[in-house]
């Protein structure tokens, strides 16, 4: 009998111990971000420097209807019937979109990433498919969103949206439009009033725009990303915060914005810089040429290099030809005895690697399914942008600064990589494991070194405070690239010589665009 | 009670199955029909292996020539004490360690999980010609080191702490039996050194939530004062999780189904009383999110006897 009723015991504490340690239920950070009220509107960010826009005024919205005219009164109907009924989906769409669209939708763009980023698996014969977005449905899915397509796809959502809302805060001082809840008093805010202009709604210029860019640079994804946009709208017209022609004016502005982005993506070189066999193999060439071991794939089968030519890809923050101006000098011949010091560096690093240094590389490893470095730095602005209580259109900018600077140190980047075309460790010494997936590129200069330096040095300053985080958070990435095998220590510290450099253009740029 | 005596010295220890990650030091003493006698105390070593070189990613089977055949191996410490004859506590621990073939990702080493289950017998009693048992077993097993989880397939275990709750029916004729049990396993949330990932949408936290596990598991077999063979089928699915993506790395949460097929074998040394070796070897069938793994064990036990019978008694080689 004593014995059952330790063995009962011991199931009770056992269910005990269940109830009390349950954790089931994930919550993302950002799930519960407060609602935008910022302490400054930036009401004068229709004046800030554009980055393509010529003018703010370069598309033409049209005067909005008078307050008292009776199409605005039947606006006003439709959001008092949203109003009557608000379902608690409602309510919780308009708390998600109330934490601010530039944040919203730059998540999307991060899970877009990570659900993009994958490479195509191999053809029966040892060859590899190349996504096309001629036939994005099709096996495999376009786009490969790599870190550098990822880099470029950043840059050209975040400038569009930021071009985009400048032109969309320089018509709302132009017509000055009073909100609906400032117009009619039986309209609820649900979200925190604000003295900005209502029209062109601020939230339909940044659906409109960031839909309409997803059609070059995610295809497959149009019908998602139209209800996103359709979610938004009717968020912001339940908010009480905008009517249907605010609306109607903001999304067409954010569709005739993204078209300009759109029309340079289309000619930025990026198209072409898959490359061909033939070039393919001219690096090869040319690195022997030069009495160089050239870089190989690790992969089996051997997987075409990726992006070779993306080095070629036209900048945001500067022009081509300071690209290889920036391109550093060459890496220590591969027969040299400094490259063998580097390569044996590299393996006495990963021979017994430690917890605290898995925990280094799989923090920063951000690899195949992930939203790659770039997303990465993306995320780590956003939590803490959140903190800023910034408008929406700082966001943007601040955005845009950040999403230049990580495209533009992926150009300089690549292009160095192919220019040198530099083996990894593994390829020099074989008995170096990784502790991450190697990446199927050459090796000198580090990818995550070159980014995260970038990124470190434009979010410095733009948040001074945190500016000695971001820079031990850029050599902890560069940091571990060199201890997960997959570099050597010069490529690492060469790649951030490189982000600094093109982080300081965007400081350059955020200098003088009028918003500082 | 008598009936217990008969398979007091009985005892079967074969590691689990080992998925793309193995779910390894599941000693097997908590899943076969057999108790430990009050006052005993059954201790071995076991060393197991498991390796497969085609995986199904999600319900496409293939292999991976940038990892070749993933082996996982494991030293593991047992234990068994008969709190009575009709309860058993059962405790075990591993050391693994990890390796692929081919490509350049770097294995892993170190210790896992603490697994502890308690066993009950409420029912043991005669039904036509044989016995009929019935057995219900709590499990608890927690990580003893902060090893790394999300490095699938090369990590070395979840890193979940887990209960589990198991039902089992045994029915023996002469010598030849036939067990059943299914079991619960609640699994806690895990972390991730990362701060975001994706599952079927992103996630913007370092938790990942864990399905549970439902699993089942039928042997049969002869079993005698010398030893027992049977065969085994055992199968598991995770409640929840989803599908490794065309040429993505695999994760915590998958979805993960596994349909194995064994056998087990022990033996009593008839020159030392309570030494015995096992062995044991099985193949996965089937799967969702799992390598095609091919396992193998064998172990070493002895039982040391703390009742009074065995003290007046001395016994002179129960050194081990």
């Amino acid at each position: 009998m004593k014995k059952k009723l330790l063995f009962f015991a011991t199931i009770l504490i056992i269910i005990i111990t269940i109830t009390s340690s349950c954790k089931k239920s994930v919550t993302g950070r950002t799930d519960n971000a407060p609602a935008l009220n910022p302490a400054n509107e930036d009401v004068n960010a229709g004046s800030w420097k554009t980055v393509l826009l010529k003018r703010p005024d370069t598309f033409a919205v049209a005067a909005p209807a008078a307050t008292n005219s009776t199409g605005y009164v039947a606006e006003l109907n439709e959001i008092k019937g949203y109003q009557k009924n608000l379902s608690s989906e409602d309510l919780s769409a308009i708390k998600y979109w109330s934490a601010g669209g530039v944040l919203r939708w730059n998540e999307m763009m991060r899970e877009l990433v990570e659900k993009y980023n994958l490479a195509p698996y191999q053809n029966a014969d040892g060859t590899y498919p190349i996504p096309s977005s001629a036939n994005p449905f099709a096996y495999p899915l376009f786009p490969f969103a790599n870190p550098p397509y990822a880099a470029r796809a950043f840059a050209y959502i975040s400038a569009a949206q930021y071009d985009a809302l400048v032109a969309c805060w320089y018509y709302k001082n132009l017509y000055n439009r009073p909100r609906p809840y400032q117009v009619d008093s039986l309209i609820q805010a649900n979200v925190p009033k604000t003295t900005l202009a209502s029209y062109p709604s601020e939230e339909a210029v940044l659906a409109g725009v960031t839909a309409e860019m997803m059609k070059l640079l995610f295809p497959d994804e149009i019908a998602n990303i139209q209800q996103k946009l359709e979610e938004q709208e009717l968020a912001t017209i339940e908010s009480g915060s905008a009517t249907r022609s605010d609306i109607n004016a903001g999304e067409a502005l954010g569709r005739q914005v993204a078209q300009a982005f759109t029309a340079r993506a289309r000619t930025d070189k990026a198209g072409a810089s898959v490359g061909t066999p033939a070039i393919w193999q001219n690096f090869v060439t040319t690195t022997e040429a030069r009495n160089e071991t050239p870089w190989y794939s690790l992969e089996t089968p051997a997987r075409p290099p990726m992006l070779p030519l993306f080095g070629n890809v036209t900048p945001f923050l500067f022009d081509s030809a300071t690209v290889v101006a920036l391109r550093p000098g060459p890496p220590p011949s591969t027969s040299s005895s400094d490259m063998k010091q580097e390569v044996q560096a590299a393996y006495d690093q990963i021979k017994n690697p430690t917890r605290e240094q898995i925990r280094i590389v799989q923090y920063w490893a951000d690899g195949i399914g992930t939203y790659t470095p770039p997303g990465h730095w993306n995320a780590i602005a956003a939590e803490d942008f959140i903190l800023q209580n910034y408008s929406e259109v700082r966001w943007a900018r601040n955005f845009a600064l950040l999403n230049m600077a990580l495209m533009d140190a992926g150009i300089v980047c690549w292009n160095t990589k192919y220019y040198y075309f530099n083996p990894r460790p593994t390829q020099i010494n074989a008995n170096i494991k990784t502790l991450t997936g190697i990446p199927n590129f050459p090796s000198y200069v580090s990818g995550h070194s070159s980014f995260s330096e970038a990124a470190s040095t434009i979010l410095g300053y733009l948040l001074p405070s945190n500016a000695s985080k971001y820079e031990a958070m850029s050599q902890e990435a560069a940091k571990s690239r060199f201890i997960s095998g997959i570099h050597t220590q010069n490529d690492c510290n060469v790649g951030l010589q490189v982000g600094k450099s093109v982080g300081n253009y965007a400081v350059a740029r955020a200098q003088a665009d009028g918003a500082d | 009670m008598h009936f217990v005596n008969r398979y007091k010295q009985k005892l079967l220890l074969i590691i689990s199955v080992c998925f793309l990650i193995p779910f390894a030091s599941k000693s097997q003493t908590d899943i076969d029909a057999i108790m430990m006698a009050k006052n005993n105390f059954c201790v071995g070593g076991m060393y197991g292996q498991s390796s497969w070189k085609n995986y199904w990613e999600g319900t496409f089977k293939r292999n991976n020539q940038n990892i070749g055949t993933v082996s996982t191996k494991m030293v593991s410490l047992m234990g068994n004490y008969g709190i009575s004859n009709r309860l058993n506590v059962i405790v075990g621990a591993p050391y693994v360690w990890t390796h692929a073939t081919a490509g350049t990702l770097h294995g892993i080493k170190g210790i896992q999980d603490l697994s502890l289950w308690l066993k009950w017998m409420p029912v043991e009693q005669k039904l036509g010609s044989g016995i009929f048992s019935v057995y219900t077993i709590g499990g608890f097993s927690t990580p003893l080191t902060n090893y790394i989880a999300d490095y699938l397939p090369l990590s070395i275990g979840l890193h979940s702490t887990t209960f589990s709750g198991r039902l089992m029916a045994d029915y023996q004729v002469d010598n030849w039996f036939a067990t059943a049990s299914g079991t619960y396993t609640y699994r806690n949330d895990i972390t991730t050194d990362r701060t975001s990932y994706y599952t079927t949408e992103q996630v913007i936290s370092n938790k990942i939530d864990m399905p549970d596990v439902f699993s089942y598991n039928f042997r049969a077999g002869y079993r005698s004062d010398r030893f027992i063979a049977e065969a085994v089928f055992d199968k598991m699915i995770t409640l929840g999780g989803f599908d490794i993506r065309k040429n993505d790395m695999p994760f915590p949460s998958n979805k993960m189904i596994a349909e194995m097929l064994g056998v087990n074998g022990k033996y009593n040394f008839p020159w030392v009383a309570g030494l015995s070796l096992t062995g044991g070897a099985s193949y996965t069938l089937h799967g969702r999110n799992v390598g095609q793994a091919t396992m193998f064990n064998i172990g070493v036990f002895y039982i040391l006897d703390f009742s009074k019978k065995a003290k007046s008694s001395s016994k002179t080689s129960k050194t081990n």
